[in-house]
């Protein structure tokens, strides 16, 4: 079920998701600055397009897991910002109970598997749930993220090669952001093509433009459908870019102000769906300015909801240590 | 000239073993190469090649027999010489007829049976409240026990599978898993690669969902490669996500030294494990307490790491088969009672310990013998006890001496019951050092009954 036309409507939907992440993050990082949010802080800007058009090709029960860049991911799959921003703040209101954070947050009911802090620990573990989804035979595919500075991870080859011995419902999504902290892909990898890394496993591989969320759509319809017919996992090279630090701490010495600057106004996946919008579907300024706005509100209500909610009990330190 | 064939050891830890076929009669004419039987180890089925050149002259032991002790008598040929050797009787080989495996209980020789590490069932009965009235008790080894255990809670519950390297077709590293495979299929019995890190982590995931993943790891050495899997993500999950998402998983397998292999594959993860908040750790001694233990640990809905002994597989104890016999985790078991010294250990060590109490008999000395079971969490409320009305307690593991199990025992001790002791809590630990290869030099690292004996007289200053 290839998405080759898009309706208005759904355009439209991603758009929202993507500004809803784009202004969650901008109001996350001021937070941050105030110290409401502490510790590690990595935000998404720049690479909306990603999980907003993976999520947009998902079915019901499809499961996604990341790392602890997770801020947009658990946006674009439906999670409440609100609590999502309890969680930031440490607050008992939050997806954990405040015992999270940013890079440690789930939602079963949601299929999101977090939230993981050990660069590459999430790869085998969703080749993990997609092995459940095997074993429970049901048509489930799980969306596996990580970077391209994960990708160089022993552990990552280990669940390639399981994965599609397998044949595992997988799709490994490589978010390409060029750089792996401070590093420069070219720094750390012996080879620039993410997509092939697969290749010695059997696994297709494909390089998309994560910049065009319907470029996204469109593979990673693609990739599921490979997965759903029972042919094993499939690895998607996102070539995007984050427009942040690495983390909220990262000054990014690393590159030129002009670099990020040029891929803000030449590449942005905010602004070029804006474009397709106008263009093809004569959205008019009236109608993002509303959007906009009803999005600003969201993003409002969720750091006054944060903000004005308790901290966990201090009993809570003792909770959840084990199930019942 | 007449050679002597001997019953061959073919693993570190084989002390006899059984003549599955042989493939050469008398008057055969054999060469070095030939294969000229299968020996059964623990193990596994190894043919057994001679190395001489020459003529059968006599098979001394029946096809079919089993506990053939190493290096006794099994063949004779006549090779190529002049000098004839005295050839041993054939009635040092104890005989005993072929078994098959449905009637192992009756026909274990009773030599056996009255292995010195087993409990007095009698005494085991009086003391464990946990065995019903009516049971029914065979007599099984501690592999015979884990392998029973995950069978019938397998039967049970359809999301458990077991997973790891070797445990399919080749019937599990120490044949644990013996038959899993064919009783369950692939889809539940799954062969991995060797790829501990990458497996774990698979399994953590499928656990995530909800399904309940058994992983065998070949020996607890080889976990190390997966630790940042069990630690980060299985033991802190539920932790880290408000309690949304647990990981109902056991990792399981050898733990400890077994016999000369050496630093890398000779060391107890006990203390290691036990200082991890979300995970549960236990290290059965008894075959009883295995099962029970095993199946609890795969009805858990936390991760548990579950270490067992290669030494320890081949071990025979009474059993009660009852398949709803399952024992707590966190619960230890006064295996004797006695007033002059509380000795608490868990594992293998139990067996040391087992052995250095007859020892103590003799001097006198009434020793009561805690089995912790589980060392995460520490049955603390036996222990104080017990040391309350001892006033003495000496600690016996296997495992490394800083930070051990021992020394957090006799932290807590000192804090709940400091007043009731008369003597410091002495911890026997294997030594500091990484285990040497050498026999002598392992025997010295490893814990003895005389060390166990030479700490309780020195805690009754006796010494």
């Amino acid at each position: 079920m290839e998405k080759t036309s898009i309706s208005k409507k759904q355009l439209l939907e991603l758009y929202h998701k993507m500004v809803l992440i784009r202004r969650f993050e901008e109001k996350a990082g001021q937070l941050y600055g105030m110290g409401h949010i502490g510790g590690f802080c990595h935000l998404y800007i720049g690479q909306e397009a990603v999980v907003v058009g993976i999520d947009s090709i998902k079915e019901n029960g499809d499961q996604d897991i990341t790392s602890y860049r997770d801020h947009g991911h658990m946006l674009a799959c439906g999670m409440d910002p609100k609590m999502v921003m309890a969680e930031l703040t440490g607050r008992f209101t939050g997806y954990s109970k405040g015992k999270g954070g940013s890079m440690h947050m789930f939602s079963k009911s949601e299929g999101f598997y977090g939230g993981h802090g050990i660069v590459g620990a999430q790869v085998p573990i969703g080749a993990g749930i997609a092995f459940a989804n095997k074993y429970k035979k049901n048509s489930c595919v799980c969306f596996t993220y990580f970077g391209e500075g994960a990708a160089n991870q022993g552990q990552v080859y280990e669940a390639f090669n399981m994965a599609s011995l397998w044949k595992l419902p997988v799709v490994f999504v490589i978010e390409n952001n060029q750089y792996a902290m401070g590093t420069s892909m070219v720094r750390a990898s012996s080879t620039e093509e993410m997509f092939a890394r697969g290749l010695a496993f059997n696994i297709p591989g494909k390089a998309v433009n994560g910049m065009n969320v319907l470029d996204v759509a469109k593979e990673a319809a693609h990739a599921a459908d490979h997965c759903r017919a029972g042919k094993g996992p499939f690895i998607l090279e996102m070539k995007t870019y984050r427009y942040r630090g690495h983390s909220m701490s990262d000054p990014a010495k690393y590159r030129t102000r002009e670099e990020v600057q040029k891929v803000r106004e030449e590449k942005d996946p905010i602004d070029t769906l804006r474009s397709i919008l106008i263009e093809k579907h004569k959205i008019s300024e009236k109608q993002f300015k509303a959007t906009d706005a009803e999005i600003k509100s969201i993003v409002s209500e969720a750091s006054d909801f944060a903000l004005n909610s308790p901290e966990p009990d201090i009993e809570e330190l003792w909770t959840d240590v084990y199930a019942g | 000239m007449k050679t002597e064939i001997l019953m061959p050891s073919l693993s570190p830890t084989m002390e006899e073993g059984s003549l599955a076929k042989w493939y050469v009669s008398p008057g055969d004419k054999v060469k070095p190469g030939d294969i000229i039987a299968d020996i059964e180890t623990d193990k596994a089925l190894m043919e057994y090649e001679s190395i001489e050149e020459g003529t059968v002259v006599e098979l001394i032991v029946k096809e079919g027999t089993e506990n053939i002790k190493v290096n006794s008598l099994i063949a004779v040929i006549e090779t190529e010489g002049t000098e004839e050797i005295n050839i041993r009787k054939v009635n040092d080989i104890k005989k005993i007829e072929p078994v098959s495996a449905d009637n192992y209980e009756e026909v274990t020789s009773e030599e056996d049976k009255v292995d010195s590490v087993n409990i007095n069932l009698e005494d085991s009965k009086k003391l464990n409240n946990e065995t019903t009235e009516n049971k029914v008790v065979n007599e099984l080894t501690v592999r015979e026990a884990i392998n029973s255990a995950i069978a019938e809670e397998m039967r049970l519950d359809g999301d458990v599978f077991l997973m790891g390297e070797e445990v399919g077709e080749y019937q599990g590293a120490y044949k644990v898993s013996q038959g899993l495979l064919e009783e369950f299929g692939p889809e539940r019995v799954i062969d991995t690669p060797i790829t501990e890190h990458g497996f774990t982590g698979l399994a953590v995931g499928a656990a995530f969902t909800g399904i309940r993943p058994i992983v065998e790891f070949m020996t607890f050495n080889f976990a190390m490669q997966a630790l940042d899997q069990i630690i980060n993500s299985a033991a802190k999950t539920n932790y880290m996500s408000g309690g949304q998402i647990n990981c109902p998983i056991v990792f399981r397998g050898p733990n400890g030294a077994a016999a000369r292999v050496a630093a890398q594959h000779s060391q107890d993860f006990a203390s290691l494990y036990a200082s991890i908040p979300g995970l549960k750790v236990v290290q059965p001694f008894s075959a009883e307490d295995a099962k029970g233990l095993l199946k609890s640990a795969i009805r858990e809905n936390n991760p548990v790491i579950f270490l067992e002994n290669e030494i320890l597989y081949g071990k025979s104890f009474p059993v009660n088969i009852d398949p709803e016999q399952i024992i707590p985790i966190g619960k230890a078991k006064t295996i004797s009672t006695g007033q002059d010294v509380t000795i608490i250990s868990y594992g293998i060590g139990m067996m040391h310990t087992l052995e250095a109490d007859k020892k103590l008999k003799e001097l006198g000395i009434n020793a009561e013998i805690v089995d912790l079971r589980t060392i995460r969490p520490i049955d603390f409320d036996t222990i104080i006890e017990s040391v309350k009305k001892t006033n003495r307690c000496v600690t016996v593991e296997e495992s490394f001496p800083v930070c051990s199990v021992g020394s957090y025992i006799g932290s807590q001790i000192m804090i709940r019951a400091f007043d009731y002791l008369d003597a410091p809590v002495l911890n026997c630990t294997g030594k500091d050092v990484p285990m040497p290869y050498a026999e002598n030099l392992e025997k010295a690292a490893l814990i003895t009954p005389d060390e166990i004996v030479f700490s309780v007289k020195k805690v009754l200053y006796k010494d």
